[in-house]
């Protein structure tokens, strides 16, 4: 059985998530297959480009009902960046399209006011993610207070019930939600395989997490 | 917003290799090496720029791309020869996270829309190699071997029209001399676009640093030489049968400008500048 299934909508950086899994011990697998994803312990959603394109993908698989087979068997998920993003009720990206619904929320775009200093609508680079108000959260990110992630995106989510931030950061001025935590799903709009260290430190959680289910 | 600090890493025919000017390549050693040293080091990024790539029409860094992204977790910026969206396609599946272009945007500039469209401007960086002619600064392709028409600010503006998401220039006067970047540069950039830019070209100090930021505010420092002499390793040419200019590994030489520079230093002196905490 695998630890953790990587879904493959091809969409976003599938490789380096592997990678990251397999460096901390982690049996993973790259697939769009229900029958392999029922079979893993977990699932990570990946994701790098756009809402409605991915939407259409996940659609088109079948992967939104082997996402919600996961979420009814509590399974752990975890989304990263877009992947995340999926995970809420909707986005305005391009057009207002529907999300997985299974976290309560809007996506919306970064305006070009939160950014007066060069009028970029998106942000790439490090940034801190602030923990330290979420503790009681119990989150992959709870001790990682002030460190730096590797951010790369233009949207960002508003959930509807407060409780489920386990971060925020900044865009310049601009504070967005950069994680959150909901029974065993878990958001990152940052992405841990690409942060160095402490994005590997999430990773390990992970694993520690999966072995204590044994 | 941090200024990011990128190793960036030129390569021909899978060594790492390092020139003056964009001219003269020696063998330095194994790029993954390299990477993996300035993974430990604290880089925000790292670069990858197949050299000959454009020349020959190909992008030959997947399998170091992915060899990278085993045990190095950092983003990478990949570029060299790219001109279809199939190559983008292997690079990203390959752990790269952004790619950049210079020959076939300026050959054909619509490629960057088509690029934008498809990956969004976050994944598409172009780079901007320029030399200066009679005070003005002018775009070469081709890894510097080629002059074109277009001037440094004419471009920049039209490739930020176009949708890409970051620029990184390299001053090909500066590139390799350790003597600094061209200030002229980053001043004209920042006064006339918005998205953000990369420096790439004679940063061997945190002096030069402090004089480039006090002028211009640039997203990301790129650093060649300055970080690669620091860490030669001269067993390389022993150990692998090389090719290409191997004279300088050969000779066990020093590089008197260089490898006194670390990106820890750069660092510290971001945070009291910045007054980061």
């Amino acid at each position: 059985m695998n630890d953790v299934a990587i879904l493959n909508f091809n969409m976003g950086n599938l490789f380096s998530v592997k990678c990251a899994l397999n460096y901390v011990g982690l049996k993973s697998v790259v697939t769009d297959n229900a029958e392999i994803i029922k079979n893993s312990k977990s699932l990570i959603i990946p994701g790098v480009g756009a809402f409605p394109e991915a939407m259409k993908r996940l659609k088109e698989k079948k992967l939104d009902n082997a996402i919600y087979d996961c979420n009814e068997k509590g399974k752990i998920i975890i989304g990263i960046c877009l992947g995340m993003q999926l995970l809420f009720s909707e986005s305005n990206e391009i057009k207002k399209t529907k999300g997985l619904d299974l976290v309560k929320g809007e996506v919306e775009k970064f305006s070009e006011k939160s950014n007066l200093e060069t009028k970029a609508s998106f942000n790439v680079g490090w940034n801190k993610i602030n923990t330290n108000k979420f503790k009681k959260n119990d989150s992959y990110v709870s001790d990682l207070d002030k460190t730096d992630m590797y951010f790369i995106h233009s949207y960002h989510v508003k959930p509807r019930t407060q409780e489920i931030k386990t971060s925020t950061s900044f865009f310049y001025k601009k504070e967005f939600i950069s994680s959150v935590k909901q029974d065993h799903i878990q958001g990152f709009q940052f992405h841990p395989e690409k942060s160095g260290e402490y994005g590997i430190k999430i990773y390990k959680k992970l694993k520690k997490e999966l072995e204590n289910q044994k | 917003m941090n200024i990011r600090i990128i190793p960036k890493l030129d390569v021909k025919n899978h060594n790492l290799v390092k020139g003056i000017n964009l001219e003269g390549l020696r063998v330095l050693g194994n790029p993954r090496k390299f990477a993996e040293k300035y993974y430990n080091e604290g880089a925000d990024e790292l670069i990858y720029h197949d050299v000959v790539a454009s020349l020959y029409q190909r992008n030959n860094l997947s399998s170091l791309i992915k060899n990278t992204s085993e045990n190095i977790f950092l983003p990478m910026l990949v570029g060299g020869g790219i001109t279809n969206t199939d190559q983008i396609e292997t690079i990203l599946n390959s752990g790269a996270d952004r790619v950049f272009l210079n020959t076939a945007a300026l050959d054909s500039p619509p490629i960057i829309d088509n690029i934008v469209k498809k990956y969004g401007s976050s994944t598409l960086v172009v780079s901007l190699e320029v030399v200066r002619s009679n005070e003005k600064y002018i775009c070469r392709k081709d890894f510097g071997r080629e002059e074109t028409n277009k001037e440094l600010i004419d471009w920049a503006k039209e490739v930020e029209f176009r949708g890409a998401g970051e620029i990184i220039v390299t001053s090909i006067d500066s590139d390799g001399t350790g003597l600094g970047f061209d200030l002229k540069i980053a001043e004209k950039l920042s006064n006339n676009i918005k998205i953000p830019f990369v420096i790439n070209g004679g940063i061997s100090s945190v002096e030069q640093i402090d004089q480039l930021l006090n002028i211009s505010n640039p997203s990301g420092i790129a650093i060649g030489s300055a970080f690669h002499y620091g860490h030669i390793d001269n067993d390389y040419v022993t150990q692998h049968k090389l090719d290409g200019n191997i004279d300088f590994l050969n000779k066990k030489q020093k590089y008197k400008n260089f490898g006194k520079l670390r990106i820890q230093e750069i660092k510290k002196y971001l945070k009291k500048k910045f007054k980061l905490n």
